[in-house]
């Protein structure tokens, strides 16, 4: 049976982590590599790295990041932040990652989808959305969900599917960082709306809110940081956790 | 041992030369009929649309080529369904080494399957010390039907063929490359065969 999946995002600045890591086993707390062998070895079933680098060396850097988690980890992993051409997801899959995550650039220029998806394949195009409830209609932001758009998140997730997308990652800016719970209706309402995966983001806080994006909110998957971060969820304790409420997990 | 990787330029290669050399094998990557005529084992790797990737293989002369390779050849994901007879993707005539067509999944679950998924009835020494019910990564939206050179199989809404075998030609749909310990111990065994 396919089994759902659990995906710690790591934010990534100049090559490294960015605060908020707090694993006392680390030798280096900023390496990213060293603490994706960790999650790796630790139950976790992708991971996707968030680049918020803003140099112009970011190019550089982000692919030598990606060769080396690609050479260190025996699991998928998914990089984002910043992509805004055919060119830059070229250069970090032939770096080893598995998939990109594309944001902004697709609500700029959506055709970007249909080219990814037809150069690369839809397996390896997640289409992340960030949104927040507005007058009780959730409406697509960007940059990092400060500024709104005019898109309705739902007519935009059907159209990334029919571009070509393989994934959605949607981030509840309304839930993201308030560890009060996944936004479980808006994601059943999307997972029934498409025929793609959905990722579920913003809002973990306790291991009860996986269990419930999983049913009520009908998740694929879902990501979460700092509560991974802070050691406040052991990955494998969740998924204990799961299967005694019947979701398949891999353990 | 000489492992070489094809290298038609469809699909993430990095990955599996870096999981073979965590294994503590060295691969090559290459396009050359004699390097990979000569290498002891060949995999043949593979992501996107299988028009496009069967139609590089051509222009390589590749599709000649594989089908008379003696060695043992991996084909992973993409690589093996264009082993296969046929593909529905852009309906494509593939090297017909498995004698049996890949099919779409049906709109009754998501698609494309993403994910950790169990295989199954395991028949080969390609899955030596690993587990029935072992769970592999898989990225795929066409899939082959159950058959008599079927290795593994896996549910998904159906019970499909997730791992093939004829001769010298193996085939996963999988990525053992990305599927953690088990994965890298499929991969060994291919290397050991």
């Amino acid at each position: 049976m396919l089994t759902k999946r659990i995906i710690p995002c790591l934010d990534i600045k100049n090559g490294r982590t960015v605060k908020g890591i707090n694993f006392i086993d680390l030798r280096d707390a900023g390496d990213p590599v060293e603490l994706a062998e960790i999650y790796a070895n630790s139950g976790a079933d992708e991971l996707v790295f968030l680049d918020i680098t803003a140099t112009e060396q970011r190019r550089k850097t982000l692919a030598e990041l990606v060769m080396r988690v690609a050479s260190t980890i025996n699991i998928p992993f998914t990089v984002g932040g910043g992509i805004s051409s055919v060119e830059d997801v070229e250069i970090l899959l032939n770096s080893g990652a598995d998939k990109v995550s594309i944001n902004s650039s697709a609500v700029k220029n959506p055709q970007l989808i249909n080219d990814l998806a037809a150069k690369f394949g839809s397996q390896c195009i997640v289409v992340a959305i960030d949104a927040k409830q507005i007058d009780a209609e959730w409406i697509v932001h960007l940059v990092g969900g400060k500024v709104p758009t005019d898109i309705k998140l739902f007519d935009w997730a059907k159209e990334v599917e029919e571009r070509g997308a393989g994934e959605i990652l949607f981030t509840s800016m309304d839930h993201d960082g308030t560890k009060n719970g996944f936004a479980n209706k808006a994601l059943a309402y999307l997972s029934e709306l498409v025929n793609i995966p959905i990722i579920a983001s913003g809002g973990a806080g306790n291991m009860q809110h996986f269990t419930d994006t999983f049913i009520d909110g009908k998740a694929d998957a879902a990501l979460a940081a700092s509560v991974f971060h802070f050691k406040e969820i052991d990955i494998i304790d969740l998924k204990k956790e799961l299967r005694n409420n019947n979701i398949p997990v891999r353990l | 041992m000489k492992i070489v990787i094809i290298n038609y330029g469809a699909g993430n290669i990095q990955s599996i030369k870096f999981a073979i050399q965590r294994l503590g094998y060295e691969a090559t990557l290459s396009d050359n009929a004699e390097e990979i005529k000569t290498a002891d084992k060949v995999i043949f790797p593979g992501v996107g649309e299988a028009s496009s990737a069967m139609e590089k293989l051509r222009v390589t002369g590749l599709d000649a080529l594989i089908p008379t390779l003696k060695q043992p050849v991996l084909g992973i994901c993409l690589g093996m369904q264009l082993m296969c007879k046929h593909c529905e993707e852009g309906d494509t005539n593939g090297l017909n080494i498995f004698d049996v067509d890949v099919v779409k999944f049906d709109a009754s679950k998501k698609v494309p399957q993403i994910g950790w998924n169990q295989i199954e009835n395991l028949t080969s020494d390609l899955f030596k010390n690993v587990n029935n019910k072992e769970f592999m990564y898989l990225v795929h939206s066409f899939y082959v039907p159950l058959n008599d050179e079927a290795i593994a199989t896996t549910e998904y809404g159906i019970k499909y063929a997730s791992a093939l075998q004829k001769d010298n030609f193996y085939g996963v749909q999988f990525h053992p490359e990305k599927s953690s310990k088990a994965g890298e111990q499929i991969l060994k065994n291919f290397l050991e065969l």
